[in-house]
C-alpha cells in the first residue's frame, strides 16, 4: 500500500507517538511516586497521592513495555544498539521498573510503618532513576555514541558508563526530571485532596519554570556548543536497511533540519507554551494544568526528535555507522504488518483506557482514604 | 570480532534464571484468573454473595503473584536487547512483531482492566465488573498466544528468508509465522500447563482449609470449582502434549532423539525407552527399560515411518555444514560485489543452511577455513544435553499423569459431596502444592534447554547471538538479579503464606453470618 520511504516516515512518526505516550501515561505515575515524600506529609496524604495512581498505573507502564516491543519490531537495530550499549544504565532502569509493581503492591500488605516508609522510598528512587537516566539517555544522542558495526553488522561499543555523564547529558537528565516532576504534580492538583492539590499546585509552578529555563539552556547549547552530524552524497531513503551503505560527516548544526524545515520551530514553541499553561491553570481549571503539561512533553520530545531528523542514534566513533531512519528499519512487510496492528489496536487502547479511567475518576479525599480497606 | 565465551555463559545464564523465574509466576496468574472468572460468573447468575467474597478473597492472592509477574515480565523484554543484541538485530525483523502485537491486543488490556478488578467493586454494576474479569482472563491468555508464537520460530522458523544485504533474517509470510503448527500445539500446551497450576493452588489451599476446620463451605466450593477445572486442563495437557511431541518430531528431530536418548535409528516402529541411564560418551543408554512400538506409535503416528537416531542425525548436519559453508562464501563475495550474478545463485541454493556455517565460528574465524575435525566438532556440538532431557522429560510427564489420577479424584469426591470424608486425600492435595511447578520449569527445561546449541533452530547458533558486552557487565547484571529477585522471592512466598493462612476469615472478607444474612435476603426478594 505505501512505499518504504513512507512507511519508514509513518514508523519514525509513531515511535515519537509511543516515546510520547509512554512520557505522558507513564510520565505521571514517576512524577508522583518521586514526589511521594515531598508532596505527601505523612501515611494518610501518601495513601491519596498513591490512590490516584494505584488503579491505572499498570496500564500506564505498558506503554513502556510496548515502546520496547514496537521498537524491537519495527527499528530492531536501534533496540539492538541502544539497549546493550548502555548496558548499566538500562539495567538500572529495568531495576526500576521491577520494583514499582512489587512496591504498589507490597506496600500495604504489612500493618507497619518501616515497611511501608521502606516501598516508599523504593518508588521515590525508583521514579528519579527513570526521569533522569531517560533525559541523559536523549542528551547523549546529540553528543553521538561510540558504537561501530563490522561486515556482518555485529556492533561493538567503546565507552563506558561514566561517559555517558557528560554535562551535555545531565543537562538533558535535568529537563526530563523537571518536565516529569511538574507532570506528576499537576495530576497530583487535579486529582488529589483541596489540601494536597494547593501544595502541589505550587510546586508545579515551580518546577515548570524551571523546566522553561533549562529546555532553552539545552537549545542554545545544542546550537552554539555541540556539532551535528549530515549524510553526505546521495541520500537513499528506500535503500536496504543496512547503516554502512552511506556516508556521515560531523560538524554541521542539529538546527540544520529546522532551518530546512521552518515548521519544524511549532515543537519547541509548544513546549514552552505548554510550560506557560501550567503556570495559568494548574489548580484552577480541572484537567487544564495536566493538558497543559501533556502539550509541554509532546513539544519537548518532537523538538529533539525533530532536531536529530534523519538520525535515530548517532555514532561519534564511526559517523558511518549512525543510524537513521533510513537504513534503521524493518523490512517493508513488517513495517507494513506493524501499522495495521497500531492503526486497529491502538483507538481500542484509547478507547477502554478513557473507559478505566471515567469509572474511576474523583478527587480521592483524606476522608476516603480513612474509610477504605482495597486488599489490592 | 572475536566473541568472549564468558560472555555467552553468562548470557546464557541469566536468561535462562530470569526465564524460570519469571515462569514462576506467570502459569499461576494463567490460570488463577480463569478460576475468578468462573467463580464470578456463579455469583452474576445466582446472586448468591459467597461467590463475590471467594473472588475478593482469591483475587488477593491472584494480585501477590499478578504483581511479581509483571515486575519479571518486563526484564525477559528488554533481555533480548540487553544481552542478545546480535540475536535482536539478526531476526528481529520476524521476532519483533509477536513481542508488539502481544502488547497491543493482550497486555495492554490486561495492564488497564486489572485496577478496576481490584479498585473497581464499588464503581461498576455487576456485569461490567464480571466483563472486566473476563477480559482480564481472556487477554492473559492472549498474551501467551504471542509469547509462545515468537518462541516457536524459535524452535521452528518458517516464513522468513535471510537477506545477504542487511545481514539478517526477514519475514516472507507472516500467515506462516502466526500459524505455525509448533506455536498452535505449544500455545494449548502451556495454558493449559497454567490452568493445571491455578487449579491445584486452589485445590491445595483448600485442603489446608478443611484440614483445619476454618472456612468449610467456602473451601468446599472453591475445591469444586478447582477439580472440575483442573480435571479439564490435566486432560488437555497431556494431549496437547502429545500433540505437541508430534510436532517436534516432525521439526526438531534433534531434540526428540535426544529426549528419548536415541542414539541409532531403529527399524520402525521405535520403542520407548522407560528407564535408562543414558551415557553421552559412549552413547549408548545402560540399564534401559524399553516398551516395543511406543514411541513410533507416539511420534509418527504410523508403524513403518523410521525416527533418525542421534548419530545418523550428527552425519546428516555434516552435510548441511558444507552447504552452509558454500552459502557462507556466497554472502561475503556479495558484500564485495552485490552484483555477482553467480553468488546469488549459490546463496539462493543453500542460504538454508546458511546456520550451519555459523556453527563452525566456535572454532574457526573463517568457516570456509575449517578442517574437517572443526566440522565433526562443529556437528557433534548439535548434540543437546541428553540425560538432562531424558530425565526432565519423564519427570514432567510422571506429573503430568499424576494430575490427571488426583483430579480425577477430586472431582468424583466433589460431585458425591465428600471433599472433607478421607484427611490422607485432603493431606495429598495440599502436598501436591509444588508439582505442577516442577513441571512446568522443566518443561521449559527441554523446550529451551533442548534447542541448544541453537538460538533459531538452523538459523543462529545461540553463541553468535550475543551483544558486544564485558563479562563484568553481564556478571553485574545476573549479580544485581540473584540479588534482586532473591529478595523478592522470600517477600513473596511470606506475603503468600501470610495472606494464605489469614484465609477469608481472618482479612474479614467471609464471615457466615454474613454470607447467610446476604444469602437470606436474597431468598425474601
Amino acid at each position: 500500500m505505501f512505499d518504504i520511504t513512507t512507511l519508514r516516515v509513518i514508523w519514525w512518526a509513531l515511535l515519537g507517538i509511543l516515546l510520547i505516550g509512554f512520557a505522558i501515561m507513564d510520565g505521571f505515575d514517576f512524577g508522583v511516586a518521586a514526589l511521594l515524600r515531598v508532596l505527601g506529609r505523612n501515611d494518610e496524604e501518601r495513601l491519596v497521592l498513591l490512590e490516584t495512581i494505584e488503579p491505572t498505573w499498570e496500564g500506564n507502564q505498558v506503554w513502556f513495555v510496548l515502546g520496547g516491543g514496537a521498537t524491537f519490531a519495527a527499528w530492531p537495530t536501534l533496540y539492538a544498539v541502544s539497549f546493550s550499549g548502555m548496558y548499566l544504565a538500562i539495567a538500572l532502569v529495568l531495576l526500576a521498573f521491577i520494583l514499582r509493581p512489587v512496591s504498589f503492591n507490597f506496600r500495604g500488605k504489612v500493618q507497619n510503618s518501616r515497611w511501608r516508609d521502606l516501598w516508599d522510598w523504593v518508588l521515590v528512587l525508583s521514579g528519579v532513576v527513570v526521569m533522569l537516566i531517560s533525559g541523559v539517555a536523549f542528551g547523549n544522542l546529540f553528543l553521538g555514541l561510540p558504537f561501530q558495526f563490522d561486515g556482518d553488522l555485529r556492533m561493538s561499543w567503546h565507552g563506558s558508563f561514566f561517559e555517558l555523564l557528560h554535562p551535555y547529558a545531565l543537562l538533558a537528565g535535568l529537563v526530563s526530571l523537571s518536565m516529569l516532576l511538574t507532570h506528576g504534580a499537576c495530576w497530583v492538583a487535579y486529582r488529589a485532596d483541596q489540601t494536597i492539590a494547593l501544595r502541589a499546585a505550587r510546586l508545579a509552578r515551580w518546577m515548570s519554570l524551571i523546566y522553561a529555563v533549562l529546555f532553552v539552556a539545552a537549545g542554545i547549547w545544542l546550537a552554539y556548543g555541540i556539532p551535528g552530524y549530515a549524510i553526505v552524497g546521495p541520500v537513499i531513503t528506500d535503500g536496504a536497511s543496512n547503516p554502512l551503505f552511506k556516508q556521515v560527516a560531523m560538524g554541521g548544526s542539529w538546527f540544520a533540519s529546522y532551518m530546512l524545515y521552518p515548521w519544524f520551530w511549532a515543537a519547541p514553541t509548544v513546549g514552552i507554551l505548554g510550560a506557560m499553561g501550567v503556570q495559568w491553570m494548574v489548580g484552577k481549571h480541572g484537567l487544564g494544568g495536566f493538558i497543559a503539561s501533556s502539550t509541554m512533553i509532546a513539544g519537548t520530545i518532537l523538538a529533539a526528535g525533530f532536531s536529530l531528523f534523519p538520525f535515530l542514534m548517532p555514532s561519534s566513533l564511526d559517523p558511518r555507522s549512525s543510524l537513521s531512519v533510513w537504513d534503521t528499519s524493518s523490512s517493508h512487510g513488517t513495517l507494513e504488518l506493524m501499522l495495521g496492528a497500531v492503526v486497529v489496536f491502538l483507538p481500542l487502547i484509547i478507547l477502554y483506557t478513557s473507559w478505566v479511567y471515567r469509572v474511576m475518576r474523583g478527587r480521592i479525599t483524606l476522608e476516603h482514604v480513612r474509610h477504605s480497606h482495597s486488599n489490592y | 570480532m572475536s566473541i568472549d565465551p564468558d560472555v555467552v555463559t553468562l548470557s546464557r545464564l541469566q536468561f535462562a534464571l530470569t526465564a524460570l523465574y519469571h515462569f514462576l509466576f506467570v502459569p499461576l496468574t494463567l490460570g488463577l484468573v480463569w478460576m475468578l472468572a468462573i467463580m464470578e460468573s456463579v455469583y452474576v447468575m445466582t446472586g448468591r454473595e459467597v461467590w463475590k467474597r471467594m473472588v475478593q478473597f482469591w483475587g488477593v492472592l491472584f494480585g501477590i503473584n499478578f504483581a511479581m509477574g509483571v515486575a519479571t515480565g518486563i526484564t525477559m523484554e528488554f533481555q533480548f536487547g540487553m544481552n542478545w543484541a546480535y540475536y535482536a538485530h539478526y531476526v528481529g525483523d520476524v521476532f519483533g512483531t509477536p513481542l508488539a502485537i502481544e502488547g497491543l491486543m493482550a497486555f495492554f488490556l490486561e495492564g488497564t482492566l486489572v485496577g478496576v478488578f481490584f479498585m473497581g467493586w464499588e464503581r461498576t454494576s455487576r456485569v461490567q465488573h464480571l466483563l472486566v474479569t473476563w477480559f482480564l482472563a481472556l487477554a492473559t491468555s492472549l498474551s501467551a498466544l504471542w509469547i509462545l508464537i515468537a518462541n516457536a520460530w524459535m524452535q521452528h522458523p518458517v516464513g522468513a528468508k535471510f537477506n545477504p544485504e542487511t545481514m539478517r533474517m526477514e519475514v516472507t509470510s507472516f500467515s506462516e509465522v502466526f500459524f505455525n503448527p509448533v506455536a498452535q500445539a505449544k500455545f494449548v500446551h502451556t495454558v493449559s500447563a497454567g490452568y493445571v497450576m491455578g487449579a491445584m493452588f486452589v485445590l491445595s489451599i483448600s485442603a489446608w482449609y478443611l484440614l483445619r476446620g476454618r472456612n468449610t463451605d467456602f473451601a468446599k466450593r472453591s475445591m469444586t470449582v478447582a477439580a472440575s477445572f483442573g480435571l479439564a486442563a490435566a486432560l488437555s495437557v497431556v494431549v496437547l502434549g502429545d500433540e505437541s511431541g508430534y510436532a517436534v518430531s516432525e521439526n526438531q528431530k534433534m531434540k526428540m532423539a535426544a529426549i528419548e536418548a536415541m542414539w541409532e535409528t531403529e527399524t520402525p516402529p521405535a520403542s520407548f525407552t522407560l528407564f535408562g541411564i543414558p551415557d553421552i560418551k559412549d552413547r549408548t543408554t545402560h540399564l534401559a527399560v524399553r516398551v516395543p512400538w511406543l514411541m513410533g506409535l507416539i511420534g509418527t503416528r504410523s508403524i513403518d515411518t523410521p525416527i533418525p537416531g542421534i548419530n545418523n542425525l550428527v552425519e546428516d548436519t555434516k552435510g548441511k555444514i558444507g552447504n552452509g559453508i558454500q552459502a557462507y562464501d556466497a554472502m561475503l563475495t556479495l558484500r564485495a560485489n552485490r552484483d555477482d550474478a553467480q553468488a546469488k545463485a549459490t546463496l539462493a541454493e543453500y542460504d538454508t543452511d546458511l546456520g550451519y556455517a555459523l556453527l563452525l565460528k566456535r572454532y574457526v574465524a573463517d568457516p570456509r577455513q575449517a578442517t574437517p575435525e572443526q566440522i565433526q566438532q562443529a556437528a557433534d556440538s548439535t548434540i543437546p544435553n541428553v540425560p538432562v532431557l531424558f530425565w526432565s522429560f519423564r519427570i514432567m510427564v510422571a506429573c503430568g499423569m499424576y494430575f490427571i489420577a488426583l483430579f480425577a479424584f477430586s472431582f468424583w469426591q466433589a460431585s458425591k459431596r465428600r471433599l472433607d470424608a478421607h484427611r490422607w486425600y485432603l493431606k495429598l492435595a495440599l502436598w501436591s502444592l509444588p508439582l505442577p511447578w516442577i513441571a512446568a520449569e522443566l518443561g521449559w527445561i527441554v523446550a529451551e534447554y533442548g534447542r541448544q546449541p541453537w538460538a533459531i533452530e538452523g538459523i543462529l547458533p545461540t553463541a553468535l547471538g550475543v551483544s558486544s558486552v564485558t563479562a563484568g557487565q553481564v556478571w553485574t547484571s545476573l549479580g544485581g538479579f540473584v540479588l534482586f529477585y532473591t529478595a523478592l522471592a522470600v517477600i513473596d512466598a511470606v506475603l503468600m503464606v501470610k495472606y494464605a493462612r489469614k484465609g477469608p476469615d481472618g482479612l474479614g472478607i467471609w464471615s457466615t453470618s454474613d454470607i447467610t444474612a446476604a444469602d437470606a435476603a436474597l431468598r425474601r426478594n
